[in-house]
């Protein structure tokens, strides 16, 4: 079980949590001008990266609040946890990394 | 159905199964991942294709991955006709595979029962069963007594959290010994004059402009004139090195077993809403599983919240199941694509196939996927079973909704 420091109210259990997938996926600013592959890309694809991963989260039974983690999805190790309105921290790998 | 497949002797695991050949400079076709589909795909490709100067290269051993970590369970019974066609003539195959393959892997038909918990799950049941006979996939609906008789030890009183309120059954659906049937595949390639080459890790692609000519591995440069990937949790870390992207995301997706015991459970067992799936594996362990962590991970291990979980949902089904032990928990790395259906076909780069996006779902249509990657691979177009499949259907928007359309998700 991870756990997730809450940027609002600490460390809690995974369970108080749901997962919410890639961070940073913004809507398009105008879907109506988008092709048939971009939509597919905004839709389906996500990245997937063996490594450091910025991802949502949000404390469903706690603060209701969403917020932003980076986690190496090999260590499973949470590197950084940030609110909505902060830009990605910068880091770099400590494991697998860019492999 | 019945139970003495638990209690006859195990078969005597037979030497020389296949050698450890060092890498040609060269091959006609390469695959890349040796686990079930990989080696499958090697033996299509030999077989029925007369492909033989080719290779699988595997990074660790063979069927070291998803193959030999998952809870093994065969069936057919899907709603959609693209996936019913698929998964049944994977069946077909495992009928015919212990002695085509002269290997008796223990593929036993003792059936799958899916349970109904909730008015929802009695339509979705019923309506499946319907889809399925219209697809020739045997299928009938059971009501909570006719499940008794069909597993006596699951509680279908109805004082339940979730009472069972019927099921659908698949008579011909099962289970079989994952790792000896890596094993007879691996044997009948090898005899073929395939080279598997385990140890040997692709970490990169040779390119000719946008077409692929090669591999990059730990063990030096491999060219070849086609190369299929079959890494399942980690083929978009490939398809990255090779410069596209793919729509799938790799969760890790746990299992259990207990200690050994008796004969008690004849058949397979799943439940979609209380969410586990039983089987009880010939040497006598409780065979069990349930659904994906919820968070991308390339660890081969999950939260123990989520066996908890699948425990507590197994202890309520199979009150017999409380005093049994847990004996051993593990993970694999499922690569789970957007609509839950694989992708196989074509990728942006030519010469280079792909097969993944089998998810929770890919032991089932080892035989299946096997042959039509072959056959793409062979014929550079894909078997009539897998032009559904391809990866442009995101774009086009003609997916294969099985989320939520199939009975569950393995
Ligand atoms: C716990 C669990 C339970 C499951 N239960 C079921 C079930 O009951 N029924 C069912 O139908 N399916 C089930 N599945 C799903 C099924 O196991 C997979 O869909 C299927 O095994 C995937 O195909 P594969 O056998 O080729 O994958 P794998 O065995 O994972 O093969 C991929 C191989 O690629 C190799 N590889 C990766 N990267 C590289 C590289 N760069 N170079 C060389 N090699 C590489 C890996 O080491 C691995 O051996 C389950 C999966 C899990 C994890
Ligand atoms: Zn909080």
């Amino acid at each position: 079980m991870l756990l997730i420091p809450c940027p609002h109210c600490g460390p809690r259990n995974e369970t108080e949590f749901h997962y919410g997938g890639q961070a940073h996926v913004a809507y398009p600013d105008r879907p109506d001008l988008l092709s048939d592959d971009e939509w597919a890309e905004y839709l389906f694809f996500r990245d997937n990266p063996k490594g450091l991963f910025a991802e949502r989260w949000v404390h469903g039974t706690g603060c209701r609040k969403w917020f932003n983690v980076v986690r190496d999805t090999v260590t499973y190790r949470i590197e950084a946890v940030y609110r909505l309105d902060q830009p990605r921290p910068e880091l770099t790998a400590t494991t697998g990394g860019a492999r | 159905m019945s139970t003495t497949t638990t209690t006859k002797p195990l078969p005597e695991h037979p030497d020389w199964l296949w050698h450890n050949p060092d890498p040609k400079p060269s091959y006609d076709a390469i695959v890349v991942g040796g686990g079930g589909h990989g080696i499958a795909t090697a033996y299509y490709l030999a077989k029925n294709h007369g492909l033989t100067n080719i290779a699988v290269l595997e990074k660790g051993w063979l069927a070291g991955g998803n193959m030999a970590r998952n809870t093994t369970i065969i069936r057919s019974n899907y709603l959609l006709d693209e996936s019913a066609a698929i998964y049944e003539f994977a069946l077909k195959l495992w009928e015919q595979l212990p002695e085509e393959l002269d290997y008796d892997f223990l593929f036993s038909q003792r059936g799958v029962l899916n349970l109904a918990h909730t008015l929802q799950d009695v339509r979705e049941g019923t309506r499946r069963v319907n889809a399925n006979k219209l697809n020739g996939v045997d299928a009938d609906w059971l009501s909570a007594d006719e499940v008794a008789k069909v597993c006596p030890i699951v509680n279908v009183s109805p004082d339940l959290r979730y009472p069972v309120l019927g099921g659908t059954f698949q008579p011909r659906a099962g289970i079989a010994k994952h790792d000896h049937v890596a094993w007879a595949f691996a044997r009948a390639c090898d005899r073929m004059g395939v080279d598997i080459i385990q140890n040997c890790e692709v970490t990169d692609f040779v390119k000719d402009g946008n077409r692929v000519v090669g591999v990059e591995t730990n063990r030096g440069r491999i060219l070849a004139g086609r190369v299929g990937l079959t890494a399942a949790g980690h083929s978009s870390v490939l398809a990255a090195r090779a410069g596209f992207r793919l729509p799938v995301q790799s969760h890790p997706l746990q299992a259990l077993v207990s200690e050994l015991n008796e004969p008690v459970h004849p058949t397979v067992v799943m439940s979609n809403h209380v969410h586990v799936y039983v089987s009880q594996a010939h040497k006598g362990e409780l065979v069990m599983g349930a659904g994906v962590d919820s968070y991308t991970g390339y660890g081969q291990r999950g939260s123990f919240h989520v066996i908890e979980h699948q425990m507590a949902a197994a202890v309520e089904l199979f009150p017999i199941f409380a005093r049994a032990h847990l004996l051993r928990t593990w993970g694999g790395i499922v690569d789970v694509s957007p609509d839950a259906s694989p992708i196989i076909g074509a990728t942006p780069v030519e010469n280079l196939f792909v097969n993944c996006g089998w998810g929770t779902g890919g032991f089932k249509a080892t035989p299946s996927a096997g042959w039509v990657m072959a056959h793409t691979m062979a014929t550079g177009e894909p078997h009539p079973l897998n032009v559904p499949f391809t990866l442009e259907r995101f774009v086009t928007g003609a997916l294969i909704d099985e989320h939520g359309a199939a009975a569950v998700a393995h």
